[in-house]
């Protein structure tokens, strides 16, 4: 089941790329498609950070994940490149499950 | 330009190990996430798909919400055919290679003819080091065991987070859809399975578009 994931998001993704470089530019540039291109991302990227940090199942649960989430905001609120925001993030969640 | 491209496949190499690692930790082989950076090569969907799997929701909303985030591609693609050019058999390469860093190489140049050489110089330097690294964390992840206990579940929405940052500061009421899309799909998982909630928050960014 994950590999039939995996092939339909290869697929998937590779024709969204190649419909962009095949139609008339005319067809899909219209501010309002542009404007929902622009805003997707940004409340799908919010919903996984949001479902990822808090739920656990189906029940709302703040533990060390969601401390290690925190932290990671605070390594890019102090500009921290990528790989140091995820290591924030790994490092906290791990250490408060030792104490 | 060529110094610039090998500095983005850097950082790519560093968000790539990253992306390995998450895959293992969501359940995913190795080779499956290494067939991921290979085939799909577009980083926020691929996290996205894990990112699903991972909370439990099924593969083929996984899937759903991949394509979601990777149809920004098709914009990029529009705005890269007239800079581009490509026909025939170089098309279908160059679709595979269009993305974020590719087009942000590409438009940023002041001639075809250096675009062109921006778009590909990137386009293989991205896609070497991706891959690579992919392998590197995926394989690293697998050999340290249980991904919990080291705290790699947290890595998957610190990386949502490190994806969403750059955005939020875009303005244009990115922050109202983020803060919206993030409680409409953090209350619904609360009674509807996993993987659909984030789904949800896709009509978020279609209803508030009206009015931001």
């Amino acid at each position: 089941m994950i590999w039939l994931g995996v092939l339909l998001t290869s697929a998937g993704c590779y024709l969204l790329k190649l419909v962009g470089l095949s139609v008339p530019a005319h067809v899909l540039e219209r501010p309002a498609v542009r404007r929902t291109a622009e805003l997707l991302p940004v409340a799908l990227l919010a919903a996984l950070v949001g479902v990822g940090t808090l739920v656990t199942g189906s029940h709302l649960r703040i533990d060390a994940r969601a401390a290690g989430v925190g932290a990671a905001a605070v390594a890019l609120l102090l500009r921290a490149p990528f790989l140091v925001v995820i290591l924030t993030a790994v490092v906290v969640a791990a250490g408060l499950r030792l104490v | 330009m060529l110094r610039n491209a090998a500095g983005i496949g850097a950082a790519v190499g560093a968000y790539g190990i990253s992306f390995g690692a998450v895959a293992v930790a969501a359940g995913l082989s190795v080779p499956q996430a290494c067939a991921l950076s290979a085939l799909a090569f577009t980083g926020a969907s691929q996290f996205a798909f894990v990112g699903v799997v991972a909370a439990g929701g099924s593969p083929l909303a996984g899937v759903a919400t991949a394509l979601l985030l990777g149809s920004r591609n098709t914009l990029y693609g529009l705005r890269l055919s007239r800079l581009l050019n490509v026909r025939g058999a170089r098309r279908l390469l160059a679709a595979h290679v269009v993305i974020d860093e590719t087009t942000a190489m590409a438009v940023a140049r002041t001639s075809p003819a250096e675009s062109r050489l921006a778009f590909w110089a990137t386009a293989a330097s991205v896609f070497s080091l991706w891959n690579l690294a992919t392998l590197l964390g995926a394989a690293g992840a697998r050999a340290v065991g249980d991904p919990r206990a080291l705290g790699l579940d947290a890595a998957v929405p610190a990386a949502f987070l490190g994806l969403l940052w750059p955005r939020l500061a875009a303005g244009g009421g990115s922050r109202a859809v983020a803060v919206a899309g993030a409680a409409v799909a953090v209350l619904t998982s609360l009674i509807l399975p996993a993987g659909v909630p984030v789904l949800l928050a896709a009509l978020v960014a279609i209803r508030l578009r009206e009015r931001t």
